[in-house]
Formats: structure tokens, C-alpha cells, sequence
């Protein structure tokens, strides 16, 4: 169904979105009451993309029923061909969206000439349409050819980006690259027999070539060089032609999904670029730099918008169920363990572990297996964002500045530009933070991963609705704002945390909160500390505070650090959170000494409420 | 399920469709149908209704060669383009091995250089662009056996064939190793016993050993020693399978490992395997079955198999997956604090119930084994499906 064919988005009364995730079908449905958009209700079932369904339009179907049988309000048609469009007063909606990650979502393989130029171009590109980089080549990846040909054979990617070389430059590398793809025949995951495709984004003076070369192999789609001088990276049209081809070529392919685009009425888009998109959208709405994460049971998404560029970065191996087990592989088991305050064999852990991988949709039943979880989230989310960082770089190989030894390259300016003092607010969604008992739990998980500094708003998705969102944004800004805001967001509060290190008990940071009935708290903390005051959701409080001259707290005008700052606090669920126990955070390493200090730490936060900790973990 | 969430929700919860209970199939008598399909499209060697063995063959194709990328115009240190002009056989042409496909001579014939195939095959292309000469090699043939002795119940053209056979069907929850077949043995008395190496003997050579409720590191080095072609058990520690495999498994796929092929029935740790599964598998011992470890836990889910094939047709008892969890049903618990405790359904409350974790989640009371009540997450079970 084409755009054009809609009702102006004006006249929109009710809009259905879904999500069709690898194992959970998750609709949402929207109206508009008294000219503002909200969130009604929402509707689940199991993905129907494996046998012996394949068809996901049935939990498509499944999750949409879901919704009718709460608000009694008809969304599809009665022979089960579709979604009623538009809303004719009575039934239908105006507006039906979806995205999908279902089947392993997007696989591509990524090449470029050199690996930390157009071939880290293009794996951005790639990453932030939503895709899974199966790998990405480069002539200078220290592979030999034979053994780049071995990896795209065995590999079966989805579709292929490769990029090289500047505009007008020299075409022979990049054909060399071509030709070794092509030579290597790669066959598509999805499907027997239908050309894979290839988007080329390199040298234009080259794509010529390319085009001959693809013929009768590959459904080849050239766009506009990524990196047309090493000065720009342009990655909006690979991205679009990315989406385009997902459409056209692997979604396609994929079972139930031609029904599933017919009954759309705008282009299904993958999960990882709408949720990228929601994150777009928390940035616009409160102008400061922002970090996102999507903490799933196979993948972790991080996502950045900082100075108006937008990197998601995914980390495919690690998440909560189906890969917690390379959390701990990547972590190693001593960082796991730093988080819990109990003693737990290896064997023990490892088991746990491996038992919850093989059966990942089981839950904690105890406290114990919690913590458990809650520490491998950490872990996950720290790894997750030390990957985002190597992904948002500055463009290597472009001049950087000019000083009278002459241009000076990449090589002396530090890699990321992600500086967590500036970063102003972070948001996380995924199942083991929506489905964290308690809404502190999630926000010290976030904070304990990914050590905010200054002063940082913590949000949270509310029922999973970033990706319905993000695809709704897409045509209708003014919805998706307004539910985002509303119903997405979990306004956690603001977490106040100096940079630097101290000693255990010295004085570090002293804080003026200007509530908004006027009283005035005047809290000093120690090195170590931690403190949660309530500051409900929609309140504001004014914040002064002052660090001892170990600690920073932001930047001046001259961005240089600085130990005075004003600013402001955004309530929430939680409140504000004073930590003082370092950047980066000190943690003990004998396990008494470590108990103590996390069990002070939780229950300054009331992290386990009702729970009496010194009694459920004893010393040992 | 956070409790402000929960009461936000309300009933409603509880009429939300719940997640699929998993169950792993314990089955002595059943229809199993094999999907055997080659990598891309190929020849069918079998015709509907054929009777198979496990290594007939079924279907062929062939892989085209590993390609060679000759890069000529370095070599030479010559243009690219020249390369076109100095090729003695054109684009298509089979070549054998040191056979001489290329020629240069400059400065009137006082430099000469040649160019030898380093392998047999086809000149792919010859880029004037690059100066890069490559060659295919040979095809490959790749062959797809039965796997399982049965019937041919369909035909797919050019992809491959389903095998029908019946017998005893085993579903494990993790293994390594791909397609093995062997005669069966159970040097084990009971499903909590633990086989020992020295139960292992040489006449246990190309068999499927069952090891009982732990398949241990040096029993599992001595069934590899004898040269036994696979091992059941119960479970095994997770530490002793990163000693064995040489690193530590990260995401569950496998089935690509060399050598033995291992299955795990119930999880990690010493745990007993099922009764029902020990019970079948020691009443068809002597009797050849096929296993294959092979494990995706992700969508799409696969889990290892064993098979036994037989004909004797039992008639259907017990519980079945499709009629759902219901009062009586026997369930397995999948998580601590009651983790491997096999129990029977008593109540499915409606009502959401906080677990000592804080979380508000849908639950079943269930009796354990030894008369205990305990509450459980519905999420934390699964059906034993007999």
C-alpha cells in the first residue's frame, strides 16, 4: 500500500503497530483522545515464522486479536486478510506499521579498501540500518585472499555493502575486492535461487565497472559514495537503499512476510533502526547528547546521538538468554562475580549459566538467581557500550586540525568521541530491564554498566514500544513524539555522579538540591558513598554542587573540567541518585570486604525492597 | 514483571496469551520424518516410496571449486590491462595444473615471462581492471545420506527428500557432534548411575554409549579412545566440557564439532537422566540408533536427537503437548531452586504471584516427587511429553 494512499495525518484517530520479535509478537495500539496521542493497550503472542506455522502474519493476527478483545474495538478484517484501513467510525485503524528482527533479522557482510576507513564506513552504515555485520573485509584486514573467500562462502549473508576509495580516485582495489566477491559466489541465507543482494557505495568512478561485474550474480543497487572525501562519511543513502532491499529482496523471502507488507501501510522496517529512531527522538525532545541500549536475549544495541550523528552499534553475542553464557566467556567470571554479594562456586555459576542458555526463557524464582541476572546485565551493557565506543569514532584518515607542523591526522586524537561527562541522558529497554521488579534495579543496573558522570537523566522504556515508535515516526512525527514522551518513557531521575577517584571515607562532592516546595537539602558525601532523595515524576529540582579538587562534575565554557556546576534535576520513579563511589567505580575484591560494601550500596538505594539482606546473605 | 506495571495492567494479564511450554519429546513409538536437503540445488538419487538405509544416498550435487585469484599484472609488474592480451586460453577454458595460461614479451622478445595454473579447473575471469587472473577449481561433490533406515515419503526436485521412518524418539536438550549410527549400549543399571572409564571396553568400538546420569571428562576421553561413535547422559559439569572442547561455548550451536557425538538429556550438572528416557533407551539396548547433536538454541530452535528405529507400534498414552498444562500433568522444573525436579500439576491460579525475587509472574503449584507443594513461575517448567 503506498503513502499517498493514507488520511492526512491530522485526521488520524487510531493507529495499530506491531513488532514481530524472534520468539514474541508485540502489538500496540494508539488513539488520539482529546488531540493528544496515547498509548491504549497492548497485545502479545508467539512469532509464527518457524514451522510449523511460517507464517507470520498468523501471530501478527494472534497479537492484534489480543488488542481487540481488551478495548472490544475491531482491527482486522473478519476473513483474516488484513488490517481494516481506515477507521470508518466504527472499526479499522488509520494506520498500520511494523517492524521485525524476526529470523535473525538483517545479516550483511560489509567491505571496504582500508579497515579503519570505508571499511569501518561502511559497517556503520550497515549497523545503523539495523543490520547484524556478519563480518567486514577490507585489503588490509590481514587476510589472505583464499581465506576471505572461505569466510564468504561459509557466512550465507542476507545482502552485501561495499564501499572503497574517494570519489574520481584510483578503481583497481576495489575491483580487486569486487572480483573476490563475486569469485566466491556467496549464496543467500533465505531462499534457493534468487540473486543476492549488493549495494555498492565506493568510488563512483568505479561503480561502471561494478555494474558489469554484478550482472547475472547479484541484484546490485549503486548509491552515493560513503565516503566520498575522507573528510565526509554519507551514509544516509546506503542506509535507505538498505531498507529498500530488505523490502524488496530478504523480507520477501522470508514466510508470511509478502502478506504481512501488503497489510502494512508503510515499508517494514527492521527492529534495531526503529529502536534507533525512538533514540533519535529522546535527543530532539530534550537537546542533550544521548545514549540508548537495547538489552535483548541475544544481542545488545547501543545507540548514540552526539552532536547530530546518530552510530548504533549491536553486539551479536551478548545478551540474556541465548548468549548469556559469552557474556560471562567475554566478561571473564571474576567481573561477573564483583556484583554479587554471596559466594558462588565457578562450577556452580557456570552450570546456572548454561542450563539458563539452553532453556532462555526460564525467570528468577529467588533473590539469589536475580542478582545473578543483574550482574550479567551489567556486564553485558558494559561490554555493549566499550563495542558502541570503538564504533563511534571520529572519521579516520580526515585532517583533524592544522598547527605549524602541518595537518595533523587521526592517529593523535583519542579514538571515541562518546565522553560520558557530556552525555545527558540514557535510556534502556529490552526484557531484563522492563521486567526488573523494581525500577531503581533497573537504573543502578544502567548506572553500575555504563558510569554516567555529571549530571545524567535516566529513562526507561515502559512496555516496549521504542521500535513502534520509531517506525511510526517515520510518517507521523507529531504521534510518535507525544506517546514517546507520555507512555514510552519512564522518567528513572537524574544520577549525579563526580569523575575521579578518591579514599574510602574522604570527602568528595557536596550537593545543594532546591526542591520545588522551596526546601532546601544540603547533602555532603563521602568517597564510597551512595544516596537516593525522592523527587517525584514531572518535579524539577535545582542542583549546586561542588566537588573536592580530586573530582570533576563538567566542563566549563573552555570545555575544560571543572569541580562547580548548576544545574537541573528531572524527578522520576526513583528520584535523584548521588553516587560518590567513583569514576571509574571502586569495587572491593575479597569477597567479605565486597559483600559489605554492595550490601551498603543496595540498601542505601532500597535496590531490593522488603528484603533484609544482612539476613538473606550472611557473611562466609 | 515490575508491581506498578502490574497493577497497571490489572486483569488484564491474565487474559494475555502465555508463552509456549516447551517440552522435550521422550516418544518409544513414533513417526519421525527427516528433512535431507543439499546445500543448493542438485540431483535426487531416490524416488518416492523407496526403501533407504541410514548411508543410502539420496541426493548429490557439486560445490563449485575453490576460486584461485592469480593477481598476473603484479606478478609481471605490468599494467593491468595487458593481462587480456597475453592469456593463451580465453575466459571458460579448463586448465590442468602447471599448464602454462599466459605469456608476456617485451623489449622484443628479450624479456620473457610465463604464467603456469596453480591448480585444475576454469578460468573464471581475467580483469582488465585489476590484472587479477582467477580460476575455479574443480567442482566438489557433496552427497547427502538417509540418515535414518525408512521409506521415502516425499520428493523434493532438486533439493532433496523426506525420510519416513518409526521408532523410538528422543529429544536431548544440548549435544556437540553432527550425524552418528551405531549399535546402542547401556553398561549402566539405573539413570543415576555414573559410568565409569573402566566400563568402557573395546567392544563398546562405533557404538552409542549411555553413561547414565554425568558423562565425566576421562570417561568421555575413554569412549573417544575405544573409538565409541557417541555418548548419552543425563547431564554434564559445565567446566569439564570447556576442558574437553578446548574453549568455552559461548552461544549454543553446534553439531559441526570432529569425532564423538555427545547428547545431554536433561541440563549441566550431575543430574538423573528422565526415568522414561533411561527406561527406553535400556530397553532397546543392542539395537542401532541414530544420533545427531546437533544444537541451535535460538528461533528456530533444534535440539539433538536419538533415534531407534523399530516397528513396533505402540498406541498413545499419556500427556500430549497440544492439549496444554492441565491438572495431573507431569512437568519438569527448569530452574532453581527446584532445578531437574521432575512434579505433577496440582492448581494453575489465574492470579499474578510475587516470587521471593519481587517479580509478579503467572504460576502453577505443582507436587514434587516427594510429596512436597511448592509454587513455581509457569515460565520455570516443562511438559514431559510421553
Amino acid at each position: 500500500m503506498s503513502i499517498t494512499m493514507l488520511k492526512p495525518t491530522k485526521e488520524m484517530q487510531y493507529i495499530m503497530a506491531t513488532d514481530v520479535g524472534s520468539t514474541t509478537t508485540k502489538a500496540r495500539f494508539f488513539a488520539k483522545k482529546s488531540d493528544s496521542w496515547r498509548f491504549v493497550v497492548a497485545g502479545e503472542a508467539p512469532t509464527t515464522v518457524e514451522a510449523p506455522f511460517e507464517d507470520v502474519t498468523m501471530g501478527v493476527m494472534n497479537a492484534i486479536r489480543e488488542v481487540e478483545e481488551i478495548t472490544g474495538h475491531q482491527i482486522l478484517k473478519p476473513d483474516g486478510t488484513g488490517v481494516i484501513i481506515p477507521y470508518d467510525g466504527k472499526k479499522g485503524v488509520d494506520l498500520y506499521c511494523t517492524t521485525s528482527s524476526a529470523g535473525g533479522g538483517l545479516q550483511m557482510m560489509v567491505g571496504g579498501l582500508v579497515r579503519s576507513m570505508t571499511a569501518e564506513s561502511a559497517n556503520r552504515a550497515a549497523l545503523g540500518a539495523g543490520a547484524i555485520v556478519m563480518d567486514a573485509l577490507s585489503v588490509d584486514d590481514g587476510r589472505q585472499p583464499y581465506e576471505k573467500i572461505k569466510r564468504i562462502r561459509s557466512l550465507r549473508p542476507d545482502m552485501i555493502l561495499l564501499a572503497g576509495g574517494t570519489d574520481g580516485g584510483d578503481v583497481e582495489h576495489v575491483m580487486e575486492l569486487a572480483e573476490l566477491i563475486k569469485s566466491a559466489q556467496p549464496k543467500p541465507r533465505l531462499g534457493i535461487g534468487y540473486e543476492l543482494p549488493f549495494v555498492y557505495a565506493g568510488n563512483n568512478k568505479a561503480a561502471q565497472y561494478i555494474e558489469e561485474l554484478a550482472k547475472g550474480s547479484f541484484a546490485l543497487t549503486c548509491v552515493e559514495n560513503i565516503r566520498p572525501t575522507l573528510e565526509i562519511e554519507n551514509n544516509e543513502p546506503a542506509r535507505h537503499a538498505i531498507h529498500k532491499l530488505f523490502m524488496e529482496h530478504v523480507m520477501s523471502h522470508a514466510p508470511g512476510y509478502n502478506k504481512l507488507m501488503k497489510w502494512a501501510s508503510i515499508d517494514i522496517m527492521p527492529t534495531p533502526a526503529a529502536e534507533g529512531m525512538a533514540i533519535q527522538l529522546l535527543e530532539k525532545n530534550y537537546k542533550k547528547y544521548s545514549l540508548g541500549v537495547g538489552l535483548g536475549g541475544a544481542t545488545t544495541n547501543v545507540y548514540s546521538v552526539w552532536e547530530g550523528r546518530f552510530v548504533r552499534s549491536v553486539s551479536a553475542n551478548l545478551g540474556m538468554s541465548y548468549s548469556i553464557t559469552n557474556v560471562l566467556k567475554e566478561a571473564g567470571i571474576d567481573n561477573v562475580m564483583r556484583w554479587m554479594p554471596f559466594k558462588l562456586s565457578e562450577q556452580n555459576l557456570r552450570n546456572r549459566l548454561m542450563n539458563k542458555m539452553i532453556r532462555p526463557t526460564t525467570i528468577p524464582q529467588t533473590l539469589e538467581e536475580l542478582i545473578i541476572e543483574h550482574s550479567i546485565a551489567r556486564e553485558a551493557l558494559r561490554l555493549g557500550l566499550r563495542h558502541h565506543k570503538s564504533i563511534a569514532t571520529r572519521l579516520k584518515g580526515a585532517k583533524q586540525y592544522h598547527d605549524d607542523f602541518g595537518w595533523m591526522f587521526d592517529a593523535v586524537v583519542k579514538d571515541t568521541y562518546i565522553d560520558m561527562m557530556q552525555i545527558g541522558c540514557i535510556a534502556g529497554t529490552g526484557g531484563l530491564l522492563s521486567h526488573a521488579p523494581d525500577r531503581v534495579q533497573s537504573l543502578q543496573i544502567l548506572t553500575d554498566a555504563f558510569q554516567p558522570e555529571g549530571v545524567t537523566y535516566m529513562f526507561q522504556d515502559s512496555v516496549f514500544m521504542m521500535p513502534h515508535l520509531g517506525v511510526l515516526s517515520t510518517v507521523h512525527e507529531e504521534a510518535a513524539l507525544q506517546i514517546f514522551d507520555k507512555d514510552c518513557l519512564v522518567k528513572m531521575g537524574t544520577v549525579v555522579a563526580p569523575r575521579g577517584v578518591g579514599k574510602a571515607g574522604a570527602p568528595c562532592i557536596n550537593v545543594q538540591i532546591e526542591l520545588p516546595d522551596g526546601t532546601v537539602l544540603n547533602e555532603s558525601l563521602k568517597f564510597g558513598e551512595i544516596k537516593r532523595i525522592p523527587l517525584a515524576e514531572g518535579q524539577e529540582a535545582k542542583l549546586s554542587i561542588t566537588t573536592q579538587k580530586d573530582f570533576e562534575i563538567g566542563y566549563n565554557a573552555e570545555m575544560r573540567p571543572t569541580n562547580v556546576k548548576n544545574d537541573v534535576a528531572m524527578g522520576g520513579v526513583v528520584g535523584i541518585v548521588l553516587d560518590a563511589r567513583g569514576r571509574p567505580l571502586q569495587i572491593e575484591t575479597e569477597i567479605n570486604a565486597r559483600r559489605k560494601q554492595l550490601l551498603n550500596w543496595f540498601n542505601k538505594v532500597n535496590l531490593y525492597p522488603g528484603v533484609d539482606l544482612e539476613k538473606t546473605f550472611k557473611e562466609v | 514483571m515490575p508491581k506498578k506495571q502490574v497493577e497497571e495492567q490489572g486483569e488484564k494479564s491474565s487474559t494475555q496469551a502465555f508463552a509456549y511450554t516447551p517440552g522435550l519429546k521422550i516418544k518409544e513409538s513414533e513417526v519421525v520424518e527427516k528433512e535431507r536437503k543439499l546445500p543448493i540445488l542438485g540431483e535426487i538419487l531416490v524416488k518416492t516410496n523407496d526403501d533407504v538405509k541410514n548411508d543410502t544416498r539420496v541426493a548429490q550435487t557439486f560445490v563449485p571449486g575453490d576460486p584461485y585469484i592469480v593477481d598476473a599484472a603484479n606478478m609481471w609488474g605490468v599494467v593491468p590491462d595487458v593481462i587480456q592480451e597475453c592469456m593463451l586460453k580465453p575466459v571458460g577454458s579448463k586448465v590442468n595444473k602447471g599448464e602454462t595460461i599466459a605469456k608476456y614479451t617485451a623489449f622484443f622478445g628479450l624479456i620473457k615471462k610465463s604464467l603456469e595454473s596453480p591448480l585444475e579447473g576454469t578460468i573464471e575471469t581475467v580483469s582488465p581492471l585489476t590484472g587479477q587472473i582467477i580460476i575455479t577449481g574443480l567442482p566438489v561433490p557433496v552427497y547427502i545420506d538417509a540418515y535414518v533406515p525408512g521409506k521415502v515419503k516425499e520428493v523434493m526436485p532438486r533439493e532433496g527428500a523426506v525420510i519416513e521412518t518409526h521408532g523410538v524418539f528422543i529429544q536431548g536438550i544440548f549435544g556437540i557432534g553432527g550425524e552418528k549410527f551405531g549399535k546402542l549400549r547401556v553398561p549402566v543399571e539405573s539413570a543415576k548411575d555414573v559410568l565409569s572409564a573402566d566400563q568402557i571396553t573395546p567392544d563398546m568400538k562405533d557404538c552409542i554409549i549411555v553413561a547414565g546420569s554425568l558423562v565425566k571428562l576421562d570417561t568421555l576421553r575413554k569412549a573417544i579412545q575405544i573409538g565409541a561413535a557417541g555418548i548419552i547422559g543425563g547431564g554434564i559439569n559445565s567446566d569439564e566440557l570447556v576442558k574437553f572442547m578446548g574453549y568455552e561455548i559461548g552461544v549454543a550451536i553446534t553439531g559441526e564439532e570432529e569425532g564423538i557425538t555427545m547428547i545431554i538429556t536433561e541440563g549441566f550438572g550431575n543430574m538423573n537422566m528422565h526415568l522414561n528416557t533411561f527406561k527406553i533407551l535400556k530397553k532397546y539396548d543392542g539395537q542401532k540408533a541414530c544420533i545427531n547433536g546437533e544444537t541451535q538454541i535460538r528461533a528456530g530452535v533444534i535440539r539433538p536427537e536419538v533415534i531407534i528405529p523399530h516397528e513396533n507400534r505402540i498406541s498413545k498414552t499419556g500427556a500430549e503437548l497440544s492439549d496444554g498444562m492441565v491438572s495431573g500433568t507431569l512437568i519438569r522444573i527448569i530452574r532453581e531452586p527446584y532445578f531437574g525436579a521432575i512434579a505433577k500439576v496440582l492448581s494453575l491460579p489465574v492470579e499474578l504471584q510475587m516470587m521471593e525475587s519481587g517479580s509478579y509472574v503467572r504460576v502453577l503449584e505443582a507436587e514434587l516427587e516427594n510429596g512436597q507443594r511448592v509454587i513455581v513461575p509457569r515460565a520455570n517448567v516443562e511438559i514431559i511429553e510421553e
